[in-house]
């Protein structure tokens, strides 16, 4: 569609040839694009998911006029407000496959974008504390071998010593610990920026401070996109709205079987390596981890009432304080630099939803819940895939929204037996 | 964080409440003549509002009553606090602060 857009290539060499010019000859990460009147694909939402799914349009199938449309910046949402934990321990083969496609591309991720998204497999642990933690842990450990994902059961001495600073007597008492050697956390920023990158190179118009205000449907069939800089006609729109989707596609008088909440994430003040691993504990449902610049991420459960406010409540900022104490008294001393909340699109099985809907060409994906970071490759491949042909690849094929209709769930809430 | 006024303890932290969602939902019936969409959108497609909705909370570790609130989901904002009886939502400007 338009004339190749000024790439440079990330690299050390280059880094050290811009050096001469003084680091001032670099091209704009993506071009900050205007709307046009149609398109072949508009996407709305510039988080992860909708970025991804525009880069994989334009790299697998070949569709040359796409856009993605954001209301604020790329990767402002829920992209840029996660803990940054990427792991595929779930239960259901379903699950197991959609999430593991996930991480095998964010193992290629870097790689493949030309983009340091410093994704770092360190391991992420789930800690049982009683004698039925540890039945459920043993069964999620052979549900994911079985399911062909890596896990590694460890007893109480065990995983005392592979987790250096653990609380050895800790009020619950740590039985046993669940790794997954291949999960990890990544810079998320550089996720939504690296595929905005890769896509724009590509000739997607990214462009932000674009509300979506409605549709234009007719005989059952979306036509345009009616926004804040103008009508945009598109035979294929794609909702990436995450903790939006309700109200987006309200905008086409669709329901969706959804319900928004917040859930907080916290980081301590930086401090030098404590932890070099990432921890889940569903006892006190507390998750953790250090980031490179030496905080402590932490997050912890839904704030259980539906919300649109991207603060969070102070109850569960407590909880989650009190869940890594118990595990890691010595950080008593930390105090909280930053606070934020999410808001989280939570489908009734909390599993995610990549389907058609009533409205022809019109297509969602949504329902990640509080795990939607971890799954922005697969949610992009798959998604696009929709978008292209309209019909749902094997893997998504049971995340559609008909399992609403004929009650085959993918009850993951249950199964898992973690806070998503 | 939530101080809400329960019509039996008066103002409480949001702590000793549980919300159980959206109000107003009226189950289908007679069982064997709802269709598959209306049991589904019964169970499982939520207004989700952006905005001023009508709730049901309980109110758990306090007189255990249920009592329905209209809040503001992007301010937080109680409007109105009216018991489970009522049928229907209360005008928005018809209640509380």
């Amino acid at each position: 569609m338009t004339a190749a857009r000024p790439w440079r290539r990330y690299s050390g060499l280059s880094l050290l040839r811009a050096g001469f010019e003084r680091q001032r000859g670099w091209p704009p990460a993506f071009i900050d694009a205007t709307p046009q009147s149609s398109y072949d694909v508009v996407i709305v939402g510039g988080g992860g998911h909708g970025l991804a799914t525009a880069y994989y349009l334009a790299r697998h199938h070949g569709v040359r006029r796409i856009c993605v449309l954001e209301k604020g910046w790329i990767g402002g949402g829920n992209t840029g407000r996660n803990t940054t934990v990427i792991r595929s321990n779930y239960f259901f083969p379903e699950s197991a496959a959609l999430y593991d496609l996930s991480l095998r591309l964010y193992e290629g991720l870097s790689a493949e974008l030309n983009y340091n998204i410093m994704f770092s497999q360190r391991g992420v642990w789930m800690l049982g504390h009683s004698r039925h933690d540890e039945e459920i842990l043993r069964r999620s450990a052979n549900a994911m071998l079985l399911n062909g994902v890596d896990a590694e059961f460890y007893n109480d001495a065990e995983t005392h010593r592979r987790i250096r600073g653990l609380h050895p007597n800790p009020s619950f008492p740590i039985r046993c610990g669940l790794l997954q050697p291949r999960g990890g956390v990544a810079r998320h920023d550089a996720v939504a920026w690296a595929y905005a990158r890769a896509a724009s190179r590509l000739g997607v118009d990214i462009i932000q401070n674009c509300e979506v205000l409605g549709f234009e449907i007719s005989d059952g069939r979306v036509r345009s996109v009616r926004t804040s800089r103008g009508d945009i006609r598109a035979p294929v729109v794609g909702l990436a709205a995450a903790g939006h989707s309700s109200n987006v596609a309200g905008l086409a008088g669709l329901s969706l079987p959804l319900t928004s909440y917040a859930l907080q994430a916290f980081v301590s003040e930086p401090v030098k390596p404590v932890l070099d691993t990432v921890l889940i504990t569903s006892a006190t449902g507390v998750y953790l981890s250090q980031s490179d610049k030496g905080e402590l991420v932490i997050g912890g459960g839904l704030d259980l009432f539906p919300s649109y406010a991207q603060r969070g409540s102070l109850p569960n900022m407590e909880r989650s304080a009190a869940g890594v104490l118990e595990l890691f008294p010595q950080f008593s001393r930390l105090r909280f630099l930053r606070q934020w909340a999410g808001i989280c699109d939570v489908s009734h099985d909390s599993s995610p939803i990549l389907s058609a809907t009533e409205v022809e060409g019109l297509y969602v994906n949504c329902g990640w819940g509080t795990g939607g970071f971890k799954a922005i490759p697969a949610g992009g491949w798959l998604f696009s895939h929709l978008l292209a042909t309209g019909r749902s690849e094997a893997r998504a094929r049971a995340f559609t929204l008909e399992r609403f209709l004929t009650g085959a769930m993918i009850d993951e809430a249950g199964a898992a037996a973690i806070a998503h | 964080m939530l101080l809400i006024d329960c019509p039996v303890c008066g103002q409480r932290s949001e702590d000793e409440f549980r919300c159980a969602g959206q109000a107003h939902l009226v189950r289908p019936g007679p069982p064997d003549a709802v269709t598959d969409e209306a049991w589904s959108a019964y169970l499982y497609q939520r207004t989700n509002l952006k905005g001023v909705s009508a709730e049901r909370w309980l109110h758990e570790f306090g007189c255990r009553r249920w009592f329905n609130i209209l809040r503001d989901t992007l301010t937080h904002q109680i409007l109105h606090v009216y018991p489970v009886t009522q049928a229907r939502r209360p005008e928005e400007t018809g209640g509380g602060e």
